[in-house]
């Protein structure tokens, strides 16, 4: 051991990695370069995006934001030397009419109230979009906003949507005092049909009873002032909130073991998913209007609303169907060998599991249902593709094509990442195996 | 039980609803407003504006019945409607009157059940080609690219013709007119055909309108007016005659300036007289008030003043009077007289 010449005695300092290794230059070696072909692809690839953003830029950079027309715009472009089809987006048309993309023609001095919806939407939401963050109490808040809502953006009378809430109320107090009296279906049955009873005939002079006598509310806003973004949030939000609980009982009731509950639930959702949604939309406003007597108000913006809800709900229904197969057979045994009845299992076992398996496909529901919207373009309501064609049907705007539909884009971009996100959030946070 | 009470429900709601439909004029005025069918948008047709104010030659004619029938051109509802929900808009008693440059056709009048109470334009179908084509006629089209609206009568139009002339044709189906504009600047197709009117406007809205020419042939007919349904002869005759009124009202050199001066007092003309209301009834007749007419004119002007604010040479849509002039210029325009 004597000729050992040299041994070390202290560590060595940790060195830094050569700089090939880290950093850009390392990401960019190890995932961009790390072979010849590899290289090839990346470069082409760059070359590409290269391509595209050199055409793209100088459009979307074009300074014709105070333009009021397109021949205005072409003037501008004109001066800075730049010509031709292509030479440089007109986003004037976005300045004088992103107001009207996104409000329609909802009266100005209203404009408060789709706002407030807005930002309330977000307040209801949170008891279940973040619902360890927030008092409990809040989901109070929720169950009354969908009322709330409709109530501010179509105005009327406050007595509306408390006299449609009061159907609930009856219906609870109704099936209580029925189930104790005789059998829980009974209940079941006698609830429904006291809260048809009450919407049906009863709500109607009694709201209109109450107005005579106290007439609060906010002024009535009619259906056809409804358009651009505000008319797609309003149908995809309220669509969106009643195909869940919908699509769930639907799922269920395809489960049931009672045959005609199964096979009401079979033959709707088979039906609804054998038909277009642009078919239903057009049996809302052409047939529907045939086959009601004429002169019946049968607001437009609803039957949209209840199509568009019919059929989310079906889809919605096959995705929490698939939830409830992914779920073990010893989980539905558990809840049975607790001594919890039907619904109990559900609520407590089997529906948290089964949801959560479904995120992912619920909120892919979501999102289409919510792109779905601009469908009713076609049937003559101002989505904000309708409203597109309107604007450039005024004389000024006539001959834009990308600057709207690319505002438009932009936006349902907006709102579906969030929600795609959203979802993403959610899956991780419900995340319980490890 | 349930299923008795809704259907019960129904036939009482229908019965109510047939009362109800008795008759058109009294159902707008008790209601205050005219719910109007127009296009979800024409260039110099119908288009909202930036606050949401329907303007356009067609929209003109809604705010004139709506200012005959109730005193205000502002008491106007507009329903947009597309080529596909129109006429059953108008069937359902969705809208009371339809004015969305819809062509007066036999089986429309006759199968649809409808009733067209005049014509406001009368337009036709005219072929638009790149100038470097060379092309001067549309007979020496033969095997062009011709881009085309489906489900619209041009589609139609466009076989007879090129049937006729025995030359063939590749048509490139589109949509929408705003496809049509990119596709045909694209160079997608050779040749662009539509209603004259449309052609114009759209070459207007081109960077170079100066390369494009409208080749002479019109091969169509379309004689575009106001529509209200079959069975309300009342309400059918207010919508024909405050359209007449506006044509009549050029013709008699009444304008939306000199009116307020001629219905101020009966003056040297009789028809001029009786249709202000200053002598006769007609007003009455009609079930309105004697200046309805008055009303109807000074809402946006006459016939002619409409024409060149919307459509006429100094707008961008630029088109000439044409046959749309009065009889007495060799137009088409002849209303009936206010006798």
């Amino acid at each position: 051991m004597a000729d050992l010449s040299y041994v070390r005695t202290e560590m060595l300092a940790e060195r830094a990695p050569p700089a090939t290794s880290v950093g850009f230059v390392g990401w960019a070696r190890a995932n961009l370069f790390s072979g010849p072909f590899n290289s090839i692809l990346t470069i082409i690839s760059l070359l590409f995006i290269f391509m595209v953003l050199k055409g793209l830029l100088p459009w979307v950079f074009s300074p014709t934001w105070s333009a009021t027309s397109l021949a205005e715009c072409r003037e501008i472009l004109h001066e800075m030397g730049r010509e031709g089809h292509f030479s440089g987006a007109c986003w004037g048309v976005i300045r004088e009419r992103w107001v009207q993309l996104f409000f329609g023609f909802y009266p100005t001095e209203h404009y408060w109230r789709p706002i407030v919806v807005f930002i309330l939407l977000f307040v209801a939401l949170a008891p279940v979009l973040f619902a360890e963050r927030v008092p409990k109490k809040l989901i109070w808040f929720s169950a009354v906003y969908p009322f709330l809502m409709i109530w501010m953006l179509w105005g009327g009378a406050i007595w509306s949507p408390l006299a449609a809430m009061a159907g609930f109320v009856i219906a609870y107090y109704v099936y209580k005092a029925v189930s104790v009296a005789a059998s829980e279906v009974l209940g079941l049955i006698a609830s429904v049909a006291a809260a048809i009873i009450w919407w049906l005939f009863l709500m109607g002079p009694v709201v209109s009873g109450l107005s005579s006598i106290l007439p609060i509310g906010l002024e009535a806003v009619n259906s056809r002032n409804f358009g651009g973004f505000l008319l797609s949030i309003t149908i995809g939000v309220i669509a969106i909130g009643f195909s869940l609980p919908i699509g769930i009982v639907l799922a269920l009731g395809r489960q049931s073991d009672l045959p005609l509950v199964k096979y009401i639930c079979v033959g709707f959702i088979e039906f609804i998913r054998g038909v277009p949604l642009i078919t239903l939309l057009f049996v809302a406003s052409t047939l529907l209007n045939i086959f009601l007597p004429p002169g019946t108000n049968f607001d437009i913006i609803l039957r949209v609303i209840i199509m568009a809800t019919l059929f989310s709900a079906a889809y919605m229904a096959e995705t929490i169907r698939g939830g409830l197969a992914a779920l073990p057979k010893g989980q539905y045994e558990g809840a049975d060998s607790l001594g919890l009845n039907y619904w109990q299992s559900q609520r407590l076992i089997i529906m948290p599991q089964a949801l959560k398996i479904s995120i992912p496909g619920i909120v892919g529901n979501f999102i289409g249902l919510f792109k779905d919207t601009v469908l009713v373009s076609i049937i003559g309501l101002l989505d904000p593709l309708g409203l597109s064609t309107a604007i450039r049907a005024d004389a000024a705007w006539n001959g834009i094509v990308w600057e709207l539909y690319g505002f438009i884009a932009l936006i349902f971009f907006i709102f579906c990442f969030g929600m795609s996100r959203y979802s993403m959030y959610l899956e991780r946070k419900l995340k319980t195996s490890h | 039980m349930k299923k008795t009470v809704f259907f019960g429900a129904l036939t009482v709601a229908g019965l109510a609803a047939g009362v109800a439909a008795a008759g058109t004029l009294d159902d707008v005025k008790a209601r205050g407003k005219l719910n109007c069918g127009v296009t979800t948008g024409l260039v110099g047709f119908a288009a909202p504006d930036a606050n949401g104010e329907w303007d356009g030659f067609d929209a003109s004619v809604c705010r004139a019945v709506a200012a005959a029938v109730l005193g205000d051109p502002q008491a106007v509802e507009f329903v947009p409607t597309t080529g596909k929900t129109r006429f059953t808009a108008l069937a359902s008693g969705e809208i009371d009157m339809l004015a969305r440059n819809t062509t007066w056709t036999f089986s429309r009048d006759v199968d649809l059940k409808f009733e067209f109470v005049g014509v406001n334009y009368y337009d036709g179908q005219g072929f638009m080609v790149p100038k470097d084509l060379g092309v001067s006629s549309a007979k020496e089209l033969d095997g062009a690219t011709v881009c085309i609206q489906t489900g619209t009568t041009t589609e139609l139009n466009l076989a007879d013709f090129f049937r006729a002339n025995n030359i063939s044709y590749e048509p490139v189906p589109i949509e929408t007119n705003a496809e049509a504009q990119q596709q045909y600047l694209a160079g997608a197709c050779d040749v662009y055909t539509t209603d004259a009117s449309g052609l114009a406007a759209t070459r207007a809205s081109f960077e170079d309108p100066a390369g494009h020419v409208l080749l002479p042939e019109i091969i169509s007919k379309e004689p575009l007016g106001p529509l209200v349904r079959h069975g309300d002869n009342e309400w059918g005759d207010v919508v024909r005659w405050t359209l007449n009124a506006l044509i009549s009202a050029e013709e008699l050199g009444v304008t939306s300036a000199n009116i307020a001066d001629m219905a101020a007092a009966a003056g040297n003309n009789p028809e001029i007289n009786r249709m202000m209301g200053t002598e006769g009834n007609l007003g009455e007749m009609l079930g309105l008030d004697a200046d309805w007419a008055v009303k109807a004119v000074s809402a946006g002007g006459n016939y002619g003043e409409l024409f060149e604010k919307n459509i006429g040479e100094n707008t961008p849509v630029g088109l000439a009077r044409g046959l749309n002039g009065q009889w007495t210029d060799g137009g088409l325009l002849y209303s009936p007289p206010f006798r």
